[in-house]
């Protein structure tokens, strides 16, 4: 079976984000000022062969934990389709 | 001792780091390319700066799983040394031979100045020897912002991990001498057996009379 995981990638809330910081300052440049806070993250969409969906979900997992996002500094969450 | 510097599609400082060691400090140097799994009996393995893979996905990340890499793993493992600069030191965090990671600067800003940078560890030996002052070296990055977590920072600290940090022309280590918002000033960690050392700053480029400035030539002798 072919699955498709997209994957999201964020970094971790106590990480500074500065990418998402320097949007927030042109946002409120641009006259948004209701918007506080502004996080920057990927989205990763892979195709995966897999058996069932418990063993795409797994293979999905090892991509992220061992690739796709460090752990240190991100976190990860994918849907399976 | 026999050096081995490694090439990875995007490497750019892999040339400047061998004519430092060759040229510079007189050693015997081979030149390595990341599809290879043979390490050609060097004691010393160098990763060099650059932009290994276009630094996609994040720095340093798909040159860890290189070919050469798992020979370098290998090595650093069994207690050879290995040492990271730039991006060298982005790929052994991503390899997990160092601990942390390197973030993006705080400002957001690609940094390519002179930077100083003061030894920290009295036991690792790229600082074991220098004399404790400020060296001019410079730096060139865009993620070169160390992170780790406090239980890891207490650890690095406890174990004297710390092998320079940035500081200003008097040695003070302070937040202004810090250029990229890094944890403690961090500008360079080793691992526990003190074999793996990874620095952001660019000794190699500081090596050579031409350049006017010696100070990397320093620090790239006490591996000799």
């Amino acid at each position: 079976m072919k699955y498709k995981a997209t994957i999201h990638i964020m970094p971790r809330d106590e990480i500074l984000d500065p990418q998402g910081k320097a949007t927030l300052l042109g946002l409120h440049n641009l006259g948004l000022d209701d918007i506080g806070q502004v996080r920057i993250g990927k989205r990763i969409e892979v195709e995966v062969e897999a058996k069932d969906k418990q063993a795409a979900e797994d293979k999905v997992k090892e991509a992220c934990t061992k690739l796709l996002a460090n752990t240190i500094i991100e976190k990860f969450e994918f849907e399976l389709n | 001792m026999k050096f081995g510097v490694v090439t990875f599609p995007g490497s750019n400082c892999d040339h400047d780091l061998i004519y430092a060691m060759r040229e510079n400090l007189g050693q015997e140097v081979v030149h390595l390319w990341h599809k290879d799994h043979d390490l050609q009996g060097c004691d010393f393995i160098f990763l060099p700066g650059g932009f290994s893979y276009g630094d996609y996905l994040r720095s340093g990340a798909i040159a860890r799983f290189s070919p050469i890499m798992d020979e370098v793993i290998a090595h650093a493992n069994k207690g050879g040394y290995v040492m990271g600069i730039c991006n060298g030191f982005q790929m052994l965090t991503e390899a997990g031979l160092l601990d942390g990671a390197l973030l993006h600067n705080a400002s957001t800003r690609f940094i390519c100045k002179n930077v100083h940078i003061v030894p920290a560890s009295r036991s690792a030996l790229i600082t074991q020897n220098l004399e404790h002052k400020a060296y001019k070296v410079p730096i060139a990055h865009g993620e070169g912002n160390y992170f780790c977590t406090p239980d890891v920072l207490k650890k690095l600290q406890d174990n004297d991990q710390v092998i320079f940090r940035y500081c200003d022309e008097n040695g003070r280590i302070t937040d202004a001498a810090n250029p990229n918002g890094s944890l403690d000033n961090i500008a360079g960690v080793c691992n526990v057996g003190k074999n793996v050392f990874g620095l952001m700053p660019h000794p190699e480029r500081a090596a050579d009379e031409m350049l006017a400035n010696m100070d990397g030539r320093k620090l790239l002798a006490q591996l000799v």
